[in-house]
């Protein structure tokens, strides 16, 4: 039993820190510019099959993932200055609207481009190995323990930016109050545009990362990003820290609430455990945001008061 | 003289920041009741708290004899309470008819009345014209809102308020931005409602106070210090350095 | 008073907006009566289906154009309450109830009660927030649909046979045709009462003020939840309909997709105007049918026309009829 605890812990750390890697910018774009952006997923998908395409061409998995985080890092600072800057000023409908056919854009042109079948990259040997923890007991990937490490690095990373730089200063004053911000002469559009390449290429950086570990599909990018979302209004809309809360709670929640579950049930003896545990989880996680929304409308770590 | 509203250790705090502190204060039944005090006292809140916009967090608020401390916007006023705006809050796409007659509908009721038209009802129609006469507004009656001078929409935050036939009105700052020509209309129009309405104003312009008011409540960080005639207060050497200051001209 | 008052006709500000004039809904109602008939001279049948699907997705719409349109409410779940219908109708055809004077009340009464009890605790946010727990609340239904067996999990549940009324059978498309048309009408005509009613004006002003409509005493949280129960309602008899047409239900439904698609057809049609949901599920589904036949590609086509929206006429294309509105609803 223990040994499958200490597994879906694991498990679910990766998949909180990689839904962090999507909610940081997320929240960053929500709490300074005001904007929803539902293609936020689209951008992780792009990232991910560009990775693909890439370890296709050249098979070799690094180079793969850095320069989808370059190319990737680069189309986000590009809609920004077309499209984002110009939803910035409208209504929130407006914005859910335009975002929601960038989503469909998006699908079809890597439809388009890669056709409807899902895409694979394979891991180089030197990560495809397990690591033994427990003595024997647990043989965890070592390529999922590689995950959580950059996770957490990209984590700390974010917070030094955040806390102890200019950059950070400035993202904090925006995050706050927009206007103040302006008026200190912080020149607000080139970190409008920053900060949307930092979304998309940590986007890129979780879609390469999860391509081996998932199949590489159209619409992989609106299934994390109803989590994402989840993550960003638990945590509360514009913390990053909140952000970071929120997504290990959502992860946890997942993997742990799954194996809680699908016991659960077992123990009931009801058919199709597995699939029905993993769906109440999901479901745990909206509870979760309702509940958060209505006690704490402004999250657990308001980043405005 | 009856008293209409009672408030009693009345509290509001942000965070830690106690705004309204054990506040005490009464209003009798057609009074013109100035509330100052400087910058920062509470006044706008104290309203708030009073039109139930913002809950308070301890003490209670009795108006006439009934304890709203916990009502709804709503059911104070249709109670008898009733407020304007300092920051002009108007339907600013619709004409001063649809405003007033929106005011109109509210106090006689049916809002729930889901399936009878509405466009030609002369009983909203007739209430939202007298209100516009009264105020001054029938001139620009079918006028959109948002294309009316400041002045003439500070009026109509009035009327607004006026058209709950309110026994309490809370007017903050009424006269906020207006040319001295229509402060002095406004004025008028704050000083025809003595008797029929009593009125909570709170208002920065001394002169217009000292004239209007029939008593004068001092409120400085969140507490009433004094309360009494306008020429009781301006000699109340306390009100003096507590508030008015060297802000004394003349 | 002075002089007697002239009484505008229509009122030209946003309480006029959304109040249709008869003679519009006289030539649509014959437009719609005469549609089949015309299509089954041409011989042209596979259109009646079409026809019946925008008739049924133009309630659905409006129904969203009530909340959003005129209450000003953006929810990002009205998929849920379609979905609530869809499978009400579904489950009571698998218990043998076929009667649609019970199958469709019922389906209509079932969103209702989620949109009310959803709705109450919706209310209390605002916003982004607002959007978001809408989204949570239809995300939450449709891991339920998809988990529980007794709906069907991903398959859904299907439909033997269409309800059916006293002495009229269903199963012929042309009756079908007319039968939502009939039920269309009657959800139409009391929309228009609705919202020209009392009760209509103080949802619109709601939306223009809200802060003002509580200080001159209205109850604005009831009269905003009391729009939202209907109109999830309206999505649910919608969703009734929607199960017989297409013989059966399945978590599709439910998906956030098709909450954003209700969405995108009443900004399509033009959200506040009265026949914006009617105008957006025709142009939509009109579209739709016509660039499929060219390509596989038609979200592409979607996609690129509503962004194109979006920045050019952000109030949809009823808004070309009149004077433009301002934007932030």
């Amino acid at each position: 039993m223990l040994p499958l605890i200490l597994e879906q812990t694991l498990n679910g750390l990766q998949y909180g820190l990689m839904l962090f890697l999507l909610a940081a910018g997320l929240t960053l774009v929500f709490g300074i510019m005001d904007l929803i952006n539902l293609a936020h997923g689209s951008l992780y998908m792009i990232g991910a099959f560009i990775a693909a395409a890439l370890f296709q061409q050249f098979q070799n998995f690094y180079l793969a993932v850095v320069l989808s985080i370059l190319l990737t890092a680069l189309l986000g600072a590009l809609l920004e200055r077309v499209l984002y800057r110009r939803l910035q000023t409208m209504s929130h409908l407006s914005q859910v609207l335009a975002t929601f056919a960038l989503i469909l854009v998006a699908n079809e042109s890597i439809k388009i481009a890669f056709g409807g079948q899902p895409l694979s990259i394979e891991l180089p040997a030197s990560l495809s190995g397990t690591v033994n923890l427990m003595g024997e007991d647990l043989q965890y990937p070592l390529y999922r323990l590689l995950i959580i490490a950059v996770g957490l690095a990209v984590a700390i990373g974010l917070y030094v930016l955040v806390n102890k730089t200019r950059m950070g200063m400035w993202l904090r004053a925006g995050t706050s109050d927009r206007v103040m911000a302006a008026t200190m002469g912080i020149r607000i559009q080139p970190l409008f545009t920053f900060i949307f390449a930092l979304g998309a290429g940590l986007c890129a950086l979780a879609g390469a990362l999860l391509g081996p570990l998932l199949a590489v599909s159209v619409g992989m990018g609106e299934a994390i990003l109803i989590p994402a979302f989840e993550v960003i209004v638990i945590g509360g809309i514009g913390s990053m820290r909140g952000a970071l809360v929120g997504a290990l709670l959502v992860g946890m929640i997942d993997s742990l609430g799954r194996l809680a579950m699908t016991g659960l049930l077992k123990s009931f003896a009801v058919s199709g455990a597995a699939t029905l545990g993993a769906t109440l989880a999901s479901m745990l996680v909206s509870l979760l945001m309702v509940a958060v929304l209505f006690f704490r409308p402004s999250g657990l770590f308001p980043a405005r008061d | 003289m009856t008293v209409l509203l009672r408030t009693e250790h009345l509290t509001k705090r942000f965070g830690g920041l106690v705004v309204t502190n054990d506040c005490d204060l009464e209003v009798t039944a057609g009074e013109i009741h100035a509330l100052i005090g400087p910058n920062g006292a509470g006044k706008t809140t104290l309203l708030a708290q009073l039109s139930g916009e913002l809950p308070s967090d301890g003490g209670r608020i009795a108006f006439r004899n009934r304890d709203i401390t916990h009502e709804p916007v709503h059911h104070r006023v249709a109670a008898g309470i009733a407020r304007s705006f300092q920051i002009t809050t108007l339907f600013s796409r619709l004409t001063v008819r649809e405003n007033l007659e929106l005011a109109v509908q509210a106090r006689t009721g049916h809002s729930f009345d889901l399936f009878r038209p509405v466009a030609r009802e002369p009983e909203l129609e007739q209430g939202a014209a007298e209100m516009a006469e009264r105020v001054g507004l029938l001139e620009v009656f079918d006028r959109v809102v948002g294309t009316l001078s400041h002045g003439r929409q500070r009026t109509l935050e009035l009327g607004l308020a006026l058209a709950c036939q309110p026994r309490l009105l809370l007017l903050d700052e009424p006269t906020a931005g207006t040319d001295p020509e229509e402060s002095l209309r406004m004025g008028d129009l704050i000083q025809s409602l003595k008797g029929d309405h009593a009125v909570i104003l709170v208002e920065h312009d001394m002169d217009a106070i000292f004239r209007l008011a029939d008593r004068v409540s001092v409120l400085v960080a969140g507490q009433i210090v004094a309360t009494g005639t306008p020429d009781d207060i301006r000699a109340n050497p306390e009100v003096i350095r507590a508030y008015l200051g060297d802000g004394v001209e003349d | 008073m002075s002089e007697p008052l002239p009484q505008p006709e229509k009122s030209a500000t946003p309480l006029g907006t959304g109040l249709p004039s008869p003679w519009a809904a006289l030539a649509i109602a014959i437009l719609l009566a005469a549609y089949p008939l015309v299509m089954n001279a041409l011989g042209q049948t596979f259109y009646i289906g079409l026809g019946s699907r925008v008739l049924i997705l133009a309630l659905a719409a409006s129904a969203l154009n009530l909340a959003l349109g005129y209450g000003g409410m953006v929810s990002l779940g009205h998929a849920a309450f379609l979905g609530a219908g869809a499978y009400t109708a579904a489950i009571l055809a698998g218990l043998g109830m076929n009667q649609a004077w019970v199958v469709l009340p019922s389906a209509f009464a079932a969103a209702a009660v989620l949109a009310g009890l959803t709705g109450a605790i919706s209310l209390r946010t605002r916003g982004v927030y607002f959007i978001m727990i809408t989204l949570a609340f239809a995300q939450l239904f449709y891991y339920l649909a998809v988990s529980l067996p007794s709906l069907g999990g991903d398959d859904g549940l299907p439909l033997t046979e269409r309800s059916k009324l006293p002495g009229l059978r269903l199963e012929n498309d042309l009756s079908f045709y007319y039968f939502v048309l009939g039920t269309a009408a009657l959800v139409f005509f009391l929309l228009y009462r609705l919202v020209s009613s009392r009760f209509g004006r103080a949802l619109v002003a709601t939306r223009e003020n809200e802060r003002r409509m509580a200080a001159i005493g209205y109850p604005v949280f009831r009269i905003k939840l009391l729009a939202y129960t209907l109109s999830g309602g309206i999505a649910g008899l919608a969703g009734g309909l929607l199960a017989n047409l297409s013989m059966g239900v399945t978590p599709h439904t439910l998906t956030w997709h098709q909450s954003g698609i209700l969405l995108v057809m009443t900004i399509l049609g033009g959200s506040g105007y009265f026949w914006g949901g009617l105008t957006g599920a025709a142009i939509f589904l009109v579209l739709e049918e016509t660039i499929s036949a060219y390509t596989e590609h038609w979200n592409l086509a979607l996609g690129l026309l509503l962004l194109f929206i979006v920045l050019a006429a952000p109030n949809g294309v009823m808004s070309f009829t009149g004077f433009r509105r301002g934007e932030k609803a």
